[in-house]
């Protein structure tokens, strides 16, 4: 684990997504006990502020410190963030083994029904769903679910298919290797890379997707702080006070930007064929002390 | 131990590849199947070890007698009772070095999978013994490059952590599905003594698969010769060279004569 964190903060977009994602944990952390105003206190007196020391975002129309309503908001971030890619994460690997690793009869019929539900975009599903239940962040996290679950199986059931007919899958069930040790050892490890990528990417557009359901009304319900909503709120006044608007739209960019680079970096990490080779390291670093003493000679 | 091929039929979607082949591999023998391409010769090496592709189905009779005189009928033998007799008995050494190691993982684990499998050994173990087996293969400087990626590795040295993963859990029959054929000649020479040296001191029996004559000449002291999946010639090497009764076997002698012809030889 150690190994893949230097793997990991070795490259920009690693460090730079981790920090990301850190600082969002904290702040959704700190936010459960303490914001620095209460989110939900209106105060028309001191509507459409400007930063400062006591509201560092500004203040919105009802005079609500967009700062610690940001705070408040990431939790709800966190929340469905994870959940979602739980959700996927689960249906995923269930559709990915009923659709690669069942016999003929089995895979097939699922591989049709992942085409089809493909076809549903996940903005359709979550619009479906609040139509029937009511805007929810529950309907935020199942429709990212299932949408992105359905995304996973499909790139992850071709990569297993394509795995299992290698010819050191060949090799490992020449050696003795049974059905599991070839699960466990060659095709999860192979096949994770794919998973991190399209998880990451799964919070990422839950994150979107809530700020997105909430911007039009079918995501958070009012008593809860989405950055969503406030984006919502804040863009009707976007001729008056452009500015304000700002502060939830670069969070939830940054936010996503973030998990996305975490993603690409960590499947970097991961795959040992993207690394520099040891041998090509120190060739280079001889490379280099050659050319430092050709110089001093120079220099000389 | 010895391995009796009889009446072999191997069908893929209603095409018969394999035709009623049969042979014999006795005991510490060295056996040759050779054949142009899409012959039936590696689906025939294939079988032997139960790992034919989901579409071919096959019938007739692979039997193997192990020391003891214990007769196994592996054609048709449940997967998971085959799983012992593979990288235990058997070995098998595949065609391209690039594609038969998991590129994810170190080669001395790989080297020491079959052990771990059929020995029970222990991770430290498998590893203390991989260092051994990379020895015998001839490997450069064992203990550190087992603890390297296969891309980190040239080609003959894979090809090397292949037979050293073949020949892990001393099998009493030694497969090699064309193990030179992505080697270049140099390199290919190389693998041929050290397959050479392995039977000898090990006292395995060997299969040999290929479709150059040339090769199968260093190697093995017995041939069958295969033609769109049907036995046209067998007998000892030497003999088969000497007096080659069918075109085929007449075009696959010009063919070796063709590559390993060079300046001043007579012909």
């Amino acid at each position: 684990m150690p190994r893949l964190l230097r793997e990991l903060w070795r490259r920009p977009a690693g460090l730079v997504g981790s920090v990301v994602v850190v600082v969002l944990l904290v702040t959704a952390a700190v936010a459960l006990f303490w914001t620095p105003q209460n989110p939900f206190t209106a105060n028309p007196s001191i509507a459409w502020q400007g930063p400062s020391f006591a509201h560092l975002f500004g203040t919105d129309a009802i005079g609500s410190d967009i700062f610690s309503y940001l705070m408040a908001g990431s939790k709800t971030t966190v929340v469905v963030a994870a959940l979602s890619a739980l959700v996927a994460g689960l249906i995923g690997i269930a559709l990915t083994a009923l659709g690669s690793l069942t016999s003929h009869w089995v895979r097939e019929p699922v591989a049709v029904l992942i085409d089809i539900l493909i076809a549903f975009p996940i903005l359709l599903i979550a619009m479906l769903l609040s139509a029937v239940f009511g805007g929810s962040l529950t309907v935020v996290i199942v429709s990212v679910g299932i949408g992105f679950g359905v995304n996973l199986a499909r790139v992850a059931r071709g990569e297993v298919r394509g795995v299992l007919g290698t010819d050191y899958v060949l090799a490992a069930r020449a050696s003795g290797a049974g059905p599991w040790r070839i699960l466990i050892r060659h095709v999860l490890p192979n096949v994770a890379p794919v998973f991190i990528v399209q998880l990451s990417l799964a919070a990422a557009v839950a994150i979107l997707a809530e700020a997105g359901l909430s911007f039009l009304g079918y995501g958070a319900p009012s008593s809860t702080a989405s950055w969503g909503r406030l984006l919502s709120s804040l863009q009707r006044y976007i001729t008056v006070h452009p500015w304000s608007v700002l502060w939830p739209g670069l969070t939830i960019t940054i936010t996503v930007l973030g998990l996305n680079l975490l993603g690409d970096a960590l499947r970097e990490a991961t795959d040992p064929r993207l690394k520099e080779s040891r041998g090509e390291k120190t060739r280079r670093a001889e490379w280099r002390r050659d050319r430092r003493r050709a110089r001093a000679e120079v220099v000389r | 131990m010895t391995l009796t091929v009889t009446d072999l039929t191997i069908d893929i979607d209603g095409r018969t590849v394999v035709d009623r082949l049969s042979f014999t591999v006795a005991d510490g023998a060295r056996f040759g199947i050779i054949g142009e391409s899409g012959s039936g010769k590696s689906l025939t090496a294939l079988a032997v070890l139960g790992l034919l592709p989901d579409a071919a189905t096959a019938s007739g009779s692979i039997r193997l007698t192990v020391d003891g005189g214990v007769e196994i009928e592996l054609l048709g033998l449940p997967d998971r009772e085959l799983a012992h007799i593979r990288g235990s008995a058997i070995g098998m050494v595949f065609q391209e070095p690039r594609t038969a190691l998991n590129p994810l993982r170190r080669v001395g684990r790989q080297i020491g999978e079959p052990l771990r499998i059929h020995d029970g050994l222990s991770k430290h173990e498998a590893n203390a013994r991989a260092i051994e087996l990379a020895h015998e293969v001839l490997l450069p400087d064992p203990e550190r490059l087992l603890r390297r990626y296969p891309h980190e590795l040239s080609g003959g040295q894979r090809q090397r952590v292949a037979i050293a993963m073949a020949i892990a859990c001393s099998p009493s029959l030694l497969i090699a599905d064309e193990p030179t054929t992505a080697l270049d000649v140099t390199i290919q020479a190389e693998i041929l003594e050290l397959f050479d040296e392995l039977v000898d001191t090990t006292g395995a029996s060997l299969i040999f698969v290929t479709h150059d004559l040339a090769v199968l000449a260093e190697v093995a002291t017995d041939v069958v010769v295969l033609s769109h999946g049907r036995a046209v010639e067998s007998g000892p090497v030497a003999e088969v060279m000497r007096a080659p009764q069918h075109p085929v076997t007449r075009s696959l002698i010009a063919a070796a004569r063709a590559t390993s012809w060079s300046p001043g030889a007579s012909r």
